[in-house]
Formats: C-alpha cells, sequence, structure tokens
C-alpha cells in the first residue's frame, strides 16, 4: 500500500513536470505553429539557472526556504531568452517551408547544449539543499519528500493559472483569437508580433519553470535536455499537439505509464513511452485532443 | 521543339560527362597520388555521401525532414557486427547483403509508421524511433556489447579473392578504398536514375503539392513509403561500408546527434541539389578531421553554421558555387 | 444514362448546410457553368465528387456506378479530374513536367524506378502537345512558379486535362485572369475540352463567360440547386436575377 501511495505521488510528480514542458511546446505551436527542438534544452537551461542561482544564495548565506524563490526566477530567465530568441531567428522563418524551422531550431539546439556545457562545465549542478531542507512528510503512512508535494502543487497551481490566464483574461482571447486565425486578427488590429513573442515567451518559460522545480530533487545533468524533448513530444504525440488540455491528460497518461513501466520492466522504460507513441500516433494521427 | 531536343537540353549528356569525367579520374587515382591516411578520410567522406545521397532522397525531393537517418546507418553497421560476433562471417560480400536486409526490414517498419505523418510529426516520429533503436542498444548490453560495442574485424573482400588482413596497412587501405569507391560510384549512378525516373518526377510532385499529386492519381502515402525505403536502404548501405572501417560500431552511431550530422552536412553542400549532399559530407568529413582539435565546443559551431546556412544560405555549398560561378561567367 | 448524378448529396459544415439535398446531374459532352454567390456550395459539390471531402449522406453516380465510397485515387481512375480556384501546381517543377507527371500517372508509370523519364518519348510528345494545345508550348522549360499568373490557371486546366478525364471539373479558371485574357483562356479551354470530348463543369462568377460559353446552367444558393436550364432559360429566370443578378427583371 506504502508503495502504490508513493508511485502514484510519483506519476503526479512526473507529470507535472511533463505538463510544464509540453504545455509549453503546444502553446507555442497552438499561437505560432511552430515546433522549436531547442524547447528541452530550454527546460535544461531553466534547471542549470536556478540550480546556479541556489548554489549562489547557499554561499550568500540565504535561508533554504527562501531560495525556492529562485526557482521561479530561474524560468522568468528562460522566458527573456525565449523573448529573445523568437524575433531574432524564428521570425524570418514563418514564411518558409516548415523544413526550414525545423532546421533552424535544431542549430540552436545544437548551441544551446553547448553553450551549457560551456557556462556550466560538464559536472552535474545541484540544488538538493531545497530538497533536504523541506524533509518529509507522512502521507497515508508512507514518508515522502516534501518538496516533491511542492512539485505537485507547482504542476497543479500553473495548469489552473495557465486556463484562467488563456480563457480569462484580455491576453488570453488575443493569443486564441492569433491562433485561429492569425489574419483575421491583425485586420482586426491585434498586435501579431507582440502575441508571438509574448507567446513564445511564455512557452519557454514554461520549460524554464520544469526544469527550476526538478533540479532540486535532481541535479542538473548534460543531456537532459534531449531526454525532455523526446519526452515532450510523447506527450503531444498523445494528448495533441496545440491543445493544453491535450498536454494535461497525454502528462498525466506518460506519467502514470511511466511509473508502472519502471516498476514492472525497468530495462525498457524509454522503449515502452515511445511505443505508446507509436501506438497513439497510429490509432489518432493527432493526438487525442489535436488541434490540426 | 521535339522530344528529342527535350531529352537532349534536359539532360546534358555533354556536359554531365565533362564534368563527372575528371572527378571521377581524381577519385581513382587518389592513393596514387597521396598517402593512405588521406585516403582514408577519403574514403570515410565518400561513405558518408552515400549516407547523405540517400536521406536527401527524402529531404530534398520528397519534402520529408528525417531526423533519425542513424537508425538506418546503425542497423546495417550493427547487422555487420551481429554476423561476425553470432555466425563469423568474413565476407564482405555477405555483410552487405545481410546487412541490407537487416536495413530493408527495419526500414520499411519504421517507414510505414512514419510516412503516414507530414512534416513535424513525421520528423518527430523519425527522432523517436531512432532514440527507441538507441536504447535498446544501450540496454540489452549483453546482445549489442552496449557501450564497449562491437568489434567487426577486417573483412575478406570480393568472395574471399583478396583477404585483406594479409596485406600492409597501406594495402588494406587502398584496396577498402576502391571497394567503398565501386559502391560510391554505385549509389551516385543509381540514385542519379533514380531522381530523374517518372518516381523521382512523382516524388517531388508530392514535395511541391501533395494535394494536386493525389489529384493526379499519385498514391501519395505508398512513394511516401517507398521513397523512404529507398532513402533507408542506401544510408543502411554506407553503415555496412563504414564498419569495417572504424573496426567498432557503438550506440553512439544510432543517437539523434549523429542523424543531426547527416542533417548537417546536407545542408551545408545543399540540400536542393542532387550533388549538394555528396559535396557537403565530403567537406564536413574534412572539417571534422581537422577543425575538430580547433575547439571543444564543436557542437556550437555545427548548431550556429547551420542557422547562419537557413538563414542566409539556404542553397548550401552549391548554392553558393554556382553564384561564383555566375558572377564570373559575367564579369569576363 | 447521365454521365454523373448525385441523389440527395448533403454536407453540414457545424450549422451550415453547405449542400442541401443536392440532385446535381451532367450530361456527357455538355460544357455546364455552376454559378452562384459565394458560399452557395459550389466548391464544396465540387469538393464531394471529387473526394476531397466525404459527404454525410447522399449518393454520387458516374456512369451508374456508385463511386460516394471511393478514394480520390480511384475516382481518379474512374475519369474524373479537377482544376483549383487557387493555382495548384508543382511549383518546382517545370511546365513540362507537370503535364508529363500526369500522363506517367495515368499511364501507370510512376512506380519505375530506374527509367529516365525524359527518354520516354511518347509521354513527351504527348505532354508537348497538351502544352501545345493550351499555348503553352514555348514556356516547357519553365519552373511553374516561374509562368505568368494566366499562364499558370492555364498549366493548371491543361494538368487536369492530361488525366483525359471523362469529367472535368474547372474551378474559376479564369479568376485573377485580366479582363483582356479571359476571352483567350476560355476559348483555349473550351475548344480543347470539345475537340476532346470532355465533358466540363465549371465553376464561375463572370457572367459574360458563363453565358458565352455555357451549353447549360445550374444555379446555386444555400446549399441547393435553385435553376437549371440553358442561358436563354437562366436568363429570363426571375427568381435567378433577383438572387444573383440583382435585377427584378433580366433584360
Amino acid at each position: 500500500m506504502d508503495i502504490l501511495v508513493i508511485q502514484c505521488f510519483n506519476a503526479l510528480l512526473y507529470a507535472s513536470i511533463l505538463f510544464l514542458i509540453a504545455g509549453g511546446l503546444s502553446l507555442i505551436y497552438g499561437v505560432m505553429r511552430i515546433v522549436n527542438l531547442a524547447h528541452g534544452t530550454l527546460y535544461a537551461i531553466g534547471a542549470y539557472m536556478a540550480a546556479w542561482l541556489v548554489g549562489q544564495g547557499v554561499a550568500a548565506g540565504v535561508s533554504p526556504l527562501l531560495l525556492l524563490l529562485l526557482l521561479p526566477v530561474g524560468a522568468a530567465m528562460v522566458g527573456v531568452v525565449g523573448a529573445v530568441m523568437e524575433p531574432t531567428l524564428l521570425r524570418p522563418m514563418y514564411r518558409r517551408a516548415e523544413e526550414y524551422q525545423l532546421l533552424v531550431t535544431f542549430g540552436l539546439l545544437l548551441m544551446l547544449e553547448d553553450a551549457i556545457r560551456f557556462v556550466w562545465g560538464g559536472t552535474p549542478l545541484s540544488a538538493a539543499v531545497i530538497m533536504e531542507s523541506l524533509g518529509s512528510v507522512r502521507v497515508w503512512g508512507a514518508r515522502y519528500p516534501t518538496y516533491n508535494l511542492v512539485i505537485i502543487a507547482v504542476g497543479l497551481v500553473s495548469a489552473i493559472l495557465l486556463w484562467a490566464f488563456v480563457y480569462r483574461t484580455k491576453f488570453g482571447v488575443l493569443l486564441r483569437a492569433t491562433s485561429q486565425d492569425m489574419r483575421m486578427a491583425s485586420s482586426l488590429g491585434v498586435n501579431v508580433k507582440k502575441v508571438y513573442v509574448q507567446a513564445f515567451a511564455l512557452g519557454c518559460a514554461m520549460a524554464g519553470l520544469g526544469g527550476a522545480i526538478i533540479v532540486p530533487g535532481q541535479a542538473a545533468v548534460l543531456g537532459m535536455g534531449t531526454d525532455a524533448l523526446i519526452l515532450a513530444f510523447v506527450v503531444v504525440v498523445v494528448g495533441g499537439l496545440g491543445s493544453l488540455l491535450g498536454a494535461l491528460i497525454g502528462a498525466l497518461i506518460v506519467g502514470v505509464m511511466r511509473t508502472v513501466g519502471i516498476m514492472f520492466f525497468p530495462e525498457i522504460e524509454l522503449a515502452v513511452l515511445y511505443l505508446i507513441a507509436a501506438v497513439v500516433l497510429l490509432v489518432r494521427p493527432t493526438g487525442l485532443f489535436g488541434a490540426r | 521543339m521535339t522530344s528529342a531536343n527535350i531529352a537532349f537540353r534536359s539532360l546534358k549528356p555533354l556536359r554531365l560527362l565533362l564534368a563527372v569525367s575528371p572527378i571521377a579520374v581524381l577519385l581513382l587515382c587518389i592513393p596514387y597520388l597521396t598517402n593512405p591516411y588521406q585516403t582514408l578520410i577519403l574514403a570515410y567522406g565518400l561513405i558518408m555521401a552515400i549516407a547523405a545521397l540517400g536521406f536527401n532522397l527524402l529531404l530534398g525531393y520528397t519534402g520529408l525532414l528525417s531526423f533519425g537517418h542513424s537508425a538506418y546507418f546503425g542497423v546495417g553497421a550493427y547487422a555487420v557486427a551481429f554476423m561476425v560476433k553470432y555466425l563469423h562471417v568474413r565476407s564482405m560480400e555477405l555483410f552487405v547483403l545481410g546487412g541490407l536486409l537487416a536495413t530493408i526490414v527495419l526500414t520499411a517498419l519504421f517507414g510505414v509508421i512514419c510516412v503516414r505523418y507530414t512534416r513535424i510529426f513525421f520528423s518527430i516520429l523519425t527522432l523517436a524511433l531512432s532514440q527507441v533503436l538507441w536504447s535498446l542498444a544501450y540496454k540489452f548490453f549483453w546482445v549489442t556489447g552496449g557501450t564497449d560495442g562491437l568489434r567487426v574485424p577486417t573483412p575478406s573482400l570480393v568472395a574471399g579473392m583478396v583477404d585483406a588482413a594479409k596485406l600492409s596497412y597501406g594495402g588494406k587501405v587502398v584496396t577498402y578504398y576502391y571497394y567503398v569507391l565501386f559502391f560510391f560510384f554505385l549509389s551516385v549512378g543509381l540514385m542519379w536514375l533514380i531522381v530523374h525516373s517518372p518516381f523521382g518526377t512523382a516524388l517531388q510532385a508530392i514535395r511541391d503539392n501533395e494535394t494536386r499529386a493525389a489529384f493526379v492519381g499519385v498514391r501519395v502515402q505508398r512513394f511516401r513509403w517507398l521513397a523512404f525505403l529507398v532513402s533507408g536502404i542506401f544510408t543502411g548501405l554506407a553503415g555496412i561500408l563504414w564498419v569495417p572501417l572504424n573496426g567498432l560500431t557503438t550506440p553512439d552511431i544510432l543517437v539523434w546527434t549523429f542523424s543531426g550530422r547527416i542533417v548537417f552536412f546536407t545542408v551545408l553542400g545543399g540540400f536542393r541539389s542532387f550533388v549538394g549532399p555528396i559535396l557537403g559530407a565530403v567537406v564536413f568529413n574534412y572539417l571534422e578531421t581537422y577543425a575538430i582539435s580547433a575547439t571543444v565546443y564543436w557542437q556550437f559551431v555545427l548548431g550556429a553554421v547551420l542557422v547562419v546556412l537557413v538563414l542566409v544560405m539556404p542553397t548550401g555549398l552549391v548554392g553558393l558555387l554556382s553564384r561564383l560561378a555566375y558572377a564570373v561567367r559575367r564579369a569576363t | 444514362m447521365s454521365l454523373l448524378r448525385t441523389e440527395q448529396l448533403q454536407k453540414r459544415f457545424g450549422e451550415t448546410h453547405a449542400v442541401d439535398n443536392v440532385n446535381f446531374v451532367v450530361e456527357q459532352g455538355e460544357v455546364l457553368s455552376l454559378i452562384g454567390s459565394n458560399g452557395a456550395g459550389k466548391t464544396t459539390l465540387v469538393n464531394l465528387i471529387s473526394g476531397l471531402l466525404s459527404p454525410d449522406s447522399g449518393k454520387i453516380f458516374l456512369q451508374d456506378q456508385d463511386i460516394t465510397s471511393m478514394g480520390i485515387y480511384d475516382r481518379i481512375k474512374a475519369g474524373i479530374a479537377r482544376s483549383f480556384q487557387l493555382v495548384n501546381l508543382f511549383d518546382q517543377l517545370t511546365a513540362l513536367d507537370n503535364v508529363a507527371l500526369t500522363i506517367f500517372s495515368r499511364q501507370g508509370k510512376t512506380q519505375r524506378l530506374t527509367a529516365l523519364a525524359v527518354n520516354d518519348r511518347e509521354v513527351t510528345d504527348e505532354a508537348l502537345a497538351v502544352l501545345d494545345a493550351f499555348g503553352l508550348q514555348d514556356r516547357w522549360n519553365i519552373p511553374a512558379i516561374g509562368l505568368a499568373q494566366g499562364e499558370r490557371k492555364l498549366l493548371d486546366v491543361a494538368v487536369a486535362y492530361a488525366l483525359r478525364p471523362h469529367l472535368l471539373f474547372l474551378d474559376e479558371p479564369t479568376s485573377g485572369v485580366s479582363t483582356r485574357d479571359k476571352g483567350r483562356v476560355m476559348d483555349t479551354i473550351t475548344s480543347v475540352v470539345r475537340s476532346g470530348h470532355i465533358t466540363a463543369v465549371i465553376i464561375e462568377h463572370d457572367m459574360d463567360v458563363v453565358f458565352t460559353y455555357s451549353d447549360r446552367i445550374v444555379v446555386m444558393h444555400e446549399g441547393a440547386i435553385l435553376a437549371d436550364g440553358t442561358p436563354a432559360e437562366i436568363r429570363a429566370n426571375a427568381a435567378v436575377a433577383t438572387t444573383l443578378l440583382g435585377t427584378p427583371t433580366a433584360e
């Protein structure tokens, strides 16, 4: 029973992170029809950035609980990176065939991966101090790290805030209008360029947040970006590209499947996920909630 | 304008011959003009050119960008390694046959899954599938040798007539170089025929306008799958030729970054032309060999160059050269 | 037996009845114009018949053969072809290759991997003849994207024509063509169509074109057929005049 509870929470934890990454990807695609192959690397940058900030904070003697506040800063910085990337590198690609867009973002992926190595080196960067300082709680008879519950909470809150943002704010209306019909929105006076850069920055910040909140539990390592990218794609394949609800449901499904997979087939864990993606694609090409 | 004139004008047979012959002669003479080390580097370059030719059938001619071509290269290489390990085969011809068989099966299977989707989903799916293969090669280390990989010793060539193991190092390199060169000429000739065939025209039509292609009676999915199959076979052949040269196969050739390199040198050479991928592969091979020691952040340079290429020079080296040639002709 | 006939064909997009219980008939050998205001359902009807869309209900018969559940490929093979309102060509291919590919496809030669396309004299000759019929023979070597707008429209029709269909749908073949060239374009199209014994259905908005070139006119309005008859009959039809032509009396 203990193990079941723990695994349930693990699945939710995993799903929270995946939702942030895949949700960002889906948001960007839904609004701009762009798939950013460097999206996973932005998640990694969020993790490294947050871990580094935490390291600075520890050195400055800041209390561990306050260090929590540094995590969103890491995410915001990734958002800024995105805000710079979009107008300079992606905007010229909108009129061109999709292959060019994929090639550019692939080039960015290569650049950013090495940039991480350049800035932070090859050794893993950890922010475990936060995790340790929060200790653990009893949940239904099992001991579970408190911080993990924080992650799940962040995931939940993000989903709610995002929903509210997209469906209840003026910017959300602009976002949805632009994603449904860019030309129409533009002719109605919407500043499409502004919407694009803001949507892109938001999507990147989400990925960055995913990285920032995972890093206290899991040190930032080289290659985490590409792993995350593949997983995010599995989620959008399952849930449908362009749909936030799809990202949420997809993240939950993938989270559960991965946890189950690890429990019973630790050897082929990754392969199980790809197999799920392949099956979903074969059966329902646009995912469960695809926006094509 | 008659059809006879058109055949002549379209193919420009004389010009083609004039352009190709010196290069062919040069390639044939390289071992006598330079040392075994240079010959070896060129052999690697020609092998990657075969892989690029295969890859570009999908990208340049069918409009499908695959980020997972390492899978077909890898399956060719690993098939050879398995033949050595489990079947104790030493004949290069059997390597080619067995490797191609394995490549055909895998490519056919992956193709069925991937070609139902276009553009982004296609690209992602190819990436994911190659990662599946990589993770299998990595995890099932008792079969695949894991990160240590599997060794492939020098094979015997031409049905045992040439036992390369008995030659000196230089002799081995030169002999193998000619073997690779044979397959290079064969691949180039075959691919040239394919892209200039009715099938090739149909692929380009699918690339340009898949709806209209359907409306002129082209079975779009089937042809995409066929293109995928042919593409994978060429790249698999490259893997087969590569592994005895390298002596070893590891999961590194299945990783997505390896696919990325294939994408890179094809774009570098110019993916909207026939020779672009060949040029890009050979040039990149030299760059990699000599420049890789210049900086540790090799991947950054690759990425930056790719971004610049796409933004500023999408027709690649071939485009650059033809613009230079045009400028020269106009000036004189 | 009519060449084409639809029975109670229905297609809804949400609340809109794009095609509402349409019984559309096309007779062998005629040039029929399909007219109506924007949103009347003309293109949707053609999309349904050519296979781009599936109907919600109803049937389509080509020479009494039920083609309702056939895919695009089978309908092409059965003898239906179409051109497009927004020019749909293979832009990187030459004008010749655009047509040659169509002929290769028609003759089932597209699966030939290792025979040079240009060496097929029969196909090249036929492609040249088609280009010639449409006045494009001098532009054979130009990629489709490099042609002038009027030439592109003609090529779009030529490609559909090269399928030697029984039934050819032309979606606004003169839209975007300058008034001066419209006559030339339509003369070319109709002469080719008639000499090839092809039945043509033309969607058009230009009433001069419609009344000059049609054997029969079918008027659609809000998804249903409003009127069906010869140009003279349609001209005299008061209902058509009010909904379409905007005048209370015809002449």
